[in-house]
């Protein structure tokens, strides 16, 4: 709505109302996690802890092992980030920058992998996983993620964009292709790299389906999986489950407020050109 | 794609050949091999960039794009071992079954309920930030906040909020002098909690990608119907809403898509159920083939899924994009 031309009381007292909405659940759980367990088992539930109880996050600690999941969760979302950024990123410079046969096809075949839906071709992942040993190891949850058909059309677009008279100067002087990657083109695309990385990242981290079907050990289990053992370890509590999942939450809160920029200039440039 | 328009980096071996013409045609032809050299060198730099992209595509993409069609054909043991040749078997048997007409209908009710809503919502919240008031910048963070919020954590909070006796929304609704409802376990219920938390969860994507689509609106446009004397309502639906409408539309291919994929949010909160009301496509997939390990009928079902979700899509590009203004 061309919200000028209303007036801004109107404005202010809708967004306030939106934004409580939003934000509620949020709030709900900071609130409670902080409140004692006779508090946050109280009826009429309050909405405010009379006082600030950091306990129960280190009582979380030691009831589930939130820090493996975290751990888990880490490693595995840096090294799918990290592999999709060199494999997405190696493939788009080919597509950007080098001549070869079958060059349309391979692109098509590219932007052909992002139709296809991840539950078709779980059920045979699943079963490769199993029959290479892989259950149950990080890189089971790491390997069938190292492609990105999507980030490697986000970088060569990336890559296009960047001023062709410094090629055309680097090329006078005699750098090469591989020189001229790293030298050059890498460093020039830092932003759409770092949109890839956080959009990658998020992903990752909340993915939710194949590491259930892939872990069992607890020692194993991503956040995503781990914080289901919030329900049975401590139903009641809601206190204990809650500040559970807020720190599980903590990382991609922290990322989403530090990446927000690259992330919305990359899904911008994704979304408008459709 | 626009392949012709690549820019590609000439091989280095272009300009040494051109100082070395001048020198008798032996070198000339020497120089010839030596730029053919470079340039299969660059056909095979090429490849070498593309392999482990392939590579993965290849295991992990389309070798089980084709096992999931041989799969759906046959009847396997527990190991998702291949037993026997049934032939289209599967499919009789699932396009028999109450089940999968139940999951489907269910799939249908959670797309019409998550996705019209949740992109009216983002289009509310873009709409109310899309100016140049003060104080928007953290406006325009607390509504993009849901995005971090995973389907595992959020799941696990809307179970609270959702609690039949202690939970905070049958509180708030006993204060409006109403009954109690038992969200995830009453039938007639448990879809619209699962869809109203599926909304809230989606809320921050949706709204990060309205808002950039009306910020592609050029601000003249808004000034001229400012002049013209165009109400803000009128010039929302006139004006702003076609102008968006490449947005828009993106939003609602991703987000039909994304709607037939929902898993996690269900096994959490209602596990398909309270009497598999909420048992949609992917649910049930996953059940019969996870949770039975009979693979052939899952695979055959995710092959349907697959069918439907590529018809749905084409029909998308081919009538709705039709009423989609590019500038």
């Amino acid at each position: 709505m061309n919200m000028r031309l209303m007036p801004k009381s109107f404005i202010y007292t809708a967004l306030l109302l939106c934004s409580l909405a939003v934000l509620f659940p949020l709030l709900y759980t900071l609130s409670t996690s902080l409140m004692s367990e006779a508090e946050s088992a109280v009826y009429p539930p309050p909405l405010l802890p009379e006082a600030i109880n950091l306990s129960n996050f280190a009582k979380v600690i030691d009831t589930i092992p939130v820090l493996t999941f975290i751990g888990n969760s880490l490693i595995v979302s840096i090294a799918i980030m990290l592999g999709q950024i060199v494999t997405a990123s190696l493939a788009a410079y080919a597509f950007a920058f080098l001549r070869f046969p079958g060059k349309t096809l391979l692109f098509s075949l590219f932007l052909a992998t992002m139709m296809i839906p991840w539950e078709v071709i779980m059920i045979p992942n699943y079963l490769t996983v199993k029959s290479l040993n892989w259950l149950d190891t990080y890189q089971g949850l790491i390997v069938p993620f190292l492609a990105t058909a999507f980030g490697t059309f986000l970088l060569r677009q990336t890559f296009l964009q960047l001023p062709k008279e410094l090629f055309e100067a680097a090329r006078v002087d005699g750098c090469g292709h591989v020189r001229t990657f790293l030298s050059m083109v890498l460093p020039l695309s830092i932003p759409g790299i770092a949109t890839l990385g956080v959009y990658s990242f998020l992903n990752n981290w909340n993915m939710y389906l194949w590491p259930l079907l892939t872990t069992n050990r607890v020692e194993m289990r991503t956040v995503q999986i781990g914080i289901g053992m919030l329900q049975f370890e401590e139903m009641n509590s809601w206190n204990l489950i809650l500040s559970g999942v807020l720190l599980l939450l903590l990382p991609s809160l922290l990322l989403l407020a530090l990446g927000l920029k690259p992330l919305v200039r990359g899904i911008t440039a994704g979304a408008l050109k459709g | 794609m626009m392949m012709d328009n690549e820019l590609s980096l000439p091989s280095p071996g272009h300009s040494l050949s051109a100082h070395a013409s001048q020198s008798g045609e032996s070198a000339a032809a020497a120089m010839r091999i030596a730029a053919k050299k470079t340039r299969s060198r660059e056909i095979m730099l090429a490849y070498a960039c593309l392999a482990p992209s392939l590579l993965i595509f290849g295991l992990f993409l389309f070798y089980p794009l084709l096992k999931s069609v041989y799969l759906s054909l046959f009847l396997t043991d527990p190991q998702g071992r291949v037993a026997e040749f049934v032939g289209l078997d599967n499919f009789k048997e699932i396009l028999a079954s109450e089940m999968f007409y139940t999951s489907f209908w269910n799939t249908l009710l959670f797309i019409l309920l998550t996705v019209p809503t949740g992109i009216a919502a983002a289009i509310l919240l873009a709409a109310l930030t899309h100016n140049k008031l003060r104080g928007m910048k953290i406006f325009r963070f607390i509504f993009s906040l849901p995005m971090a919020v995973s389907v595992g954590t959020g799941s696990m909070i809307w179970m609270i909020l959702y609690h039949p006796t202690l939970g905070i929304l049958n509180y708030f609704l006993s204060l409006l002098g109403s009954q109690p409802i038992q969200w995830l376990t009453d039938p007639k219920w448990a879809m619209i909690s699962v869809a109203l938390m599926t909304i809230w969860m989606n809320l921050g994507f949706n709204y990060i990608l309205m808002l950039s689509g009306m910020q592609g609106v050029s601000e003249d446009i808004y000034d001229s119907t400012k002049i013209d004397g165009s109400g803000p309502l009128r010039t929302f639906f006139r004006i702003t809403m076609p102008l968006i409408s490449p947005t828009l539309f993106f939003t609602s291919v991703v987000s039909v898509i994304g709607a037939f994929q929902a898993f996690g949010q269900i096994n959490i909160l209602t596990k398909g159920g309270p009497i598999n009301s909420t048992n949609v496509m992917v649910f049930n997939i996953y059940q019969d083939a996870f949770v039975n390990f009979r693979f052939g009928i899952g695979s055959a079902q995710a092959l349907i899924l697959f069918a439907i979700i590529l018809l749905l899509t084409v029909f998308q590009f081919k009538f709705v994009e039709k009423k989609v203004h590019y500038q």
